[in-house]
C-alpha cells in the first residue's frame, strides 16, 4: 500500500489561552485511499490529542465534517488526499465563528432552519382513518432532489452574501423551504413565504451560484432560489395586477 | 457555545478578491458587465432625442458613432453584452426547470431554445434593419 507524507496545516483556536487562531502543522503519513478525515484521525490519534473537528459517518452522509480545505469548502470525509499536493490547508468553515479548531458555532443556521417550517403542513386535517396522502412518482420528482441535502452548511461557507449579511436565511433552508412548497401533499407555502420571500430571504441572493457548485449531494440551492424568486415574482403581479385571480 | 467564539471579518469591499475563490472574480466580471449594458442604453436614448432634433443632429450623432472611440465602445459593449446573455443562458434550465412527467427536460435543450430565440430575434432585427 503505497504511503506518502504530508504537511497538514490546521488551523487552531482555543478560547481559553488564543486571542486569535493559529496555523500548526503536522507531518502524516497518509495512505493512498485517505480522505483528509483520516490525517485528522491519525493526528489526533497519534499526534495531538487536543485536536478538535466534528464527524460521524465517515461516508458523506451525516453532513458534521465540512471545513475548508485548500479555501475551499468541503466534506473531509470525501476529499481525497491522492487529490492534493504534498501540502495541506485545513481550517473550519468560512463564514461561521469558530467555536474550537476546526468546531464552528452552527446555531444561526439551526435557527434559520426552523423558521422556514421545513415539515409538511397538509392543507386540512385528515382523520387517520382517511388513509394515506398519495403521491405520484411525478409528484415525487418535483421535490426529490432538494431531500437530498445533509446540512453541511459549505453552501453557507461559499455564500458571499451569507459573509457580507449574516441576517440572510442562506441557500440550505430556503432550498429546503422549496422542498415543501413543491410537496403536493403541503399546504403551508403562504407560512413560509412570509420568510423566504423576503429582502433577507431570496432577495439577497445576487446568484452568485457557488453554493451550488460545492454542494456535495448535487441539491442545486441557487436553483432552488431563483425558483422562489420566479414564484414570487408571479404571486406579486397576481396580486396586483389580476387580484381577482385566485392564487 | 464557548463564550469566546472567534468571528473572521469578511472585507466589505475586496471579498471578491479572494485569490482561493476564483468563482467570485467570474461573479464580478458579470456584474461589471450591466455597466457597459446600461451605457448602451443610454446611449439609444441620446439617439432618440437626436433624431427628434432633425437631420443634422442626427448624422452628427452617427459621425461620433463612427469616430474611433465610438467603434471602441460598440466593441467593448458587444463584448460585455455577449458575456452577460450567454452566461445567463447557461444557468436558465436551474431558474426555469421543465419537468414533462417524471423526467426533467435535459439542460442544453433550455439552454438552445435560448440561443434559438436570440437568433431568430436577431435575425428579424437584421432583416427589419436592411
Ligand atoms: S444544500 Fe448542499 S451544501 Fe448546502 S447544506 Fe445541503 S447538502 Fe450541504
Ligand atoms: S463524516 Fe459524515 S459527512 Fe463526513
Amino acid at each position: 500500500m503505497s504511503e506518502r507524507q504530508i504537511q497538514l496545516e490546521v488551523l487552531r483556536y482555543d478560547p481559553e489561552t488564543d486571542s486569535e487562531p493559529r496555523f500548526q502543522s503536522y507531518a502524516v503519513p497518509c495512505k493512498n485511499e485517505w480522505v483528509v478525515l483520516d490525517a485528522l484521525n491519525y493526528v489526533k490519534e497519534n499526534l495531538d490529542t487536543t485536536l478538535s473537528y466534528r464527524w460521524s459517518c465517515h461516508m458523506a452522509v451525516c453532513g458534521s465534517c465540512g471545513m475548508m480545505i485548500n479555501g475551499e469548502p468541503k466534506l473531509s470525509c470525501k476529499a481525497f488526499i491522492r487529490e492534493y499536493s504534498d501540502k495541506i490547508r485545513v481550517e473550519p468553515l468560512a463564514n461561521f465563528p469558530i467555536e474550537r479548531d476546526l468546531v464552528t458555532v452552527v446555531e444561526d443556521f439551526i435557527a434559520k432552519l426552523t423558521r422556514v417550517k421545513p415539515y409538511l403542513i397538509p392543507k386540512e386535517d385528515k382523520p387517520i382513518s382517511a388513509g394515506e396522502f398519495k403521491q405520484t412518482p411525478a409528484e415525487l420528482m418535483k421535490y426529490k432532489q432538494y431531500t437530498l441535502c445533509i446540512n453541511c452548511m459549505l453552501c453557507y461557507a461559499a455564500c458571499p452574501e451569507y459573509a457580507l449579511v449574516p441576517d440572510f436565511i442562506g441557500p440550505a433552508a430556503i432550498a429546503l423551504a422549496h422542498r415543501y412548497n413543491q410537496d403536493s401533499r403541503d399546504g403551508g407555502r403562504d407560512q413560509r413565504q412570509e420568510v423566504i420571500a423576503t429582502d433577507e430571504g431570496v432577495w439577497e441572493c445576487s446568484f452568485v451560484g457557488a453554493c451550488s457548485e460545492v454542494c456535495p449531494k448535487h441539491v442545486d440551492p441557487a436553483g432552488a432560489l431563483q425558483q422562489v424568486k420566479v414564484a414570487s415574482t408571479i404571486d406579486w403581479y397576481k396580486e396586483h395586477l389580476m387580484p381577482w385571480v385566485k392564487k | 457555545m464557548s463564550n469566546k467564539p472567534y468571528v473572521r471579518e469578511v472585507s466589505k469591499t475586496t471579498w471578491f478578491l479572494n485569490p482561493q475563490q476564483p468563482r467570485y472574480k467570474r461573479y464580478m466580471a458579470r456584474e461589471v458587465t450591466c455597466i457597459f449594458i446600461g451605457a448602451y442604453t443610454f446611449l439609444l436614448i441620446v439617439a432618440l432625442k437626436r433624431l427628434a432634433e432633425g437631420p443634422d443632429a442626427f448624422q452628427g450623432f452617427l459621425n461620433a458613432l463612427h469616430s474611433p472611440l465610438g467603434v471602441l465602445f460598440n466593441l467593448a459593449a458587444l463584448v460585455a453584452a455577449v458575456y452577460h446573455s450567454t452566461s445567463w443562458f447557461n444557468v436558465t434550465p436551474q431558474a426555469m426547470p421543465i419537468q414533462r412527467g417524471e423526467e426533467f427536460v435535459p439542460g442544453n435543450i433550455i439552454v438552445g431554445a435560448h440561443y434559438a430565440v436570440w437568433a431568430v430575434v436577431s435575425l428579424i432585427i437584421l432583416i427589419l434593419g436592411i
